[in-house]
């Protein structure tokens, strides 16, 4: 496995250390001289001085032999370029690129990164799934992230216990499609009254899921 | 020329080329929104620009849309940054289906990748550089430019 990293910092010092103890061949571009020089010292990696969106660097890097490109510079209009032109002038088979705006993870898919993550979302995904309450387990996020299925293990004494479906007020694009009571699977209706230690399947869009878990539990998501 | 009368025009980054682009369009009857992160920036506008102004990063889709891109017929990048100009231009073609689009390069080498990616470019680096090499060879020839070696 052939990679070029383009970005710097700890991040791509301890990446490229990583791939290097898997085996991995391993070419850092980065625009520092300095950076370069402290890299150059630490790794067994090829590193080059310059800036990664110039389609002179990515050939002074060999970027024709790299089977992917890692793009993680801070700036999204830089890693995007950078998968880009390694993607269509150089021939790299796989891109990937680290944006910052969440909403760019789709905008980058749809101009042909391979993929694009963002930090944000999987530090607020994990925020969400585990540090927030040990009563709330993300089931699923189906079709990337647009619908999740959440079950929630309602407490003694949560604003919700004794009060039927229909006057919750829960918002409109959220359903408690089940409810799991003493094992026994129950599909609610509007009438149907929660009971403390019911166990909730609940599917919400992103847009209400934070509001939804807040009206069950009765605690800030 | 056509000089944008009745359409709506996004210009990203006011700057020198941006501000120039932005005000001449306005007065020409186009409905303008000019971008740029910095306030500040806006200041170079002249008094005739009659055009909205939004601050923010372009590079951020929020920002985009809160300039109405899904209503513009024509995006220009004008950034000190060429790889922001590409970005906003693909962005504006390919997600927003903006008619045309159109980003600023300064690097000649970019270019390529500018057509690999089917969107338009201005390179003034290039421009600017052919119309140096026309006046030399203009130049060279007795008596072109009246003055003396």
């Amino acid at each position: 496995m052939n990679t070029l990293i383009v970005g710097g910092g700890k991040l791509v010092y301890f990446l490229c250390r990583t791939f290097l103890s898997k085996g991995y061949r391993v070419t850092i571009v980065n625009r520092d001289r300095a950076e370069c020089v402290w890299l150059a010292r630490r790794l067994k990696a090829t590193i080059v001085y310059g800036d990664g969106s110039d389609p002179q660097i990515l050939a002074e890097a060999q970027a024709d032999g790299a089977d992917a490109v890692l793009a993680v510079t801070p700036n999204d209009e830089d890693n995007l370029m950078i998968c880009q032109l390694a993607s269509l002038q150089f021939a790299v088979p796989r891109t990937l690129a680290l944006v910052n705006d969440p909403d760019n993870e789709e905008v980058f898919r749809k101009l042909g990164v391979t993929t694009a993550f963002s930090t944000t979302r999987l530090l607020s995904s994990l925020i969400e799934q585990k540090a927030a309450f040990e009563d709330i387990t993300s089931l699923a996020s189906l079709a990337g992230g647009k619908v999740n299925v959440t079950e929630i293990v309602l407490r003694e004494g949560a604003p919700v216990v004794g009060r039927a479906l229909a006057d919750l007020g829960l918002p409109a694009d959220s359903l408690i499609a089940g409810i799991l009571r003493d094992e026994q699977p129950i599909i609610p209706r509007g009438v149907t009254t929660l009971r403390a230690r019911d166990h909730l399947i609940v599917i919400t869009l992103p847009a209400s899921h934070g509001r939804v878990l807040k009206m069950l539990t009765g605690e800030a998501p | 020329m056509d000089t944008g009368q009745g359409l709506f025009i996004i210009v990203v980054g006011c700057g020198r080329l941006g501000s120039y682009l932005a005000d001449k369009l306005s007065v020409a009857g186009a409905g303008v929104v000019v971008v740029d992160c910095e306030e500040r920036a806006f200041e170079s506008l002249s008094s005739e620009f009659g055009g909205f102004k939004v601050e923010g990063d372009a590079t951020e889709s929020a920002v985009l849309q809160q300039a109405r891109i899904e209503k513009a017929d024509v995006v220009i990048g004008a950034t000190h940054d060429d790889n922001a100009n590409m970005m906003i231009a693909q962005i504006a073609r390919k997600i927003f289906q903006v008619p045309r689009a159109i980003a600023r390069v300064q690097e000649p080498r970019r270019v390529a990748l500018c057509r690999a990616l089917a969107i338009d470019s201005v390179c003034p680096t290039a421009r600017a550089g052919d119309l140096v090499f026309q006046t030399l060879a203009a130049a060279s020839q007795p008596g072109q430019d009246g003055g003396q070696p």
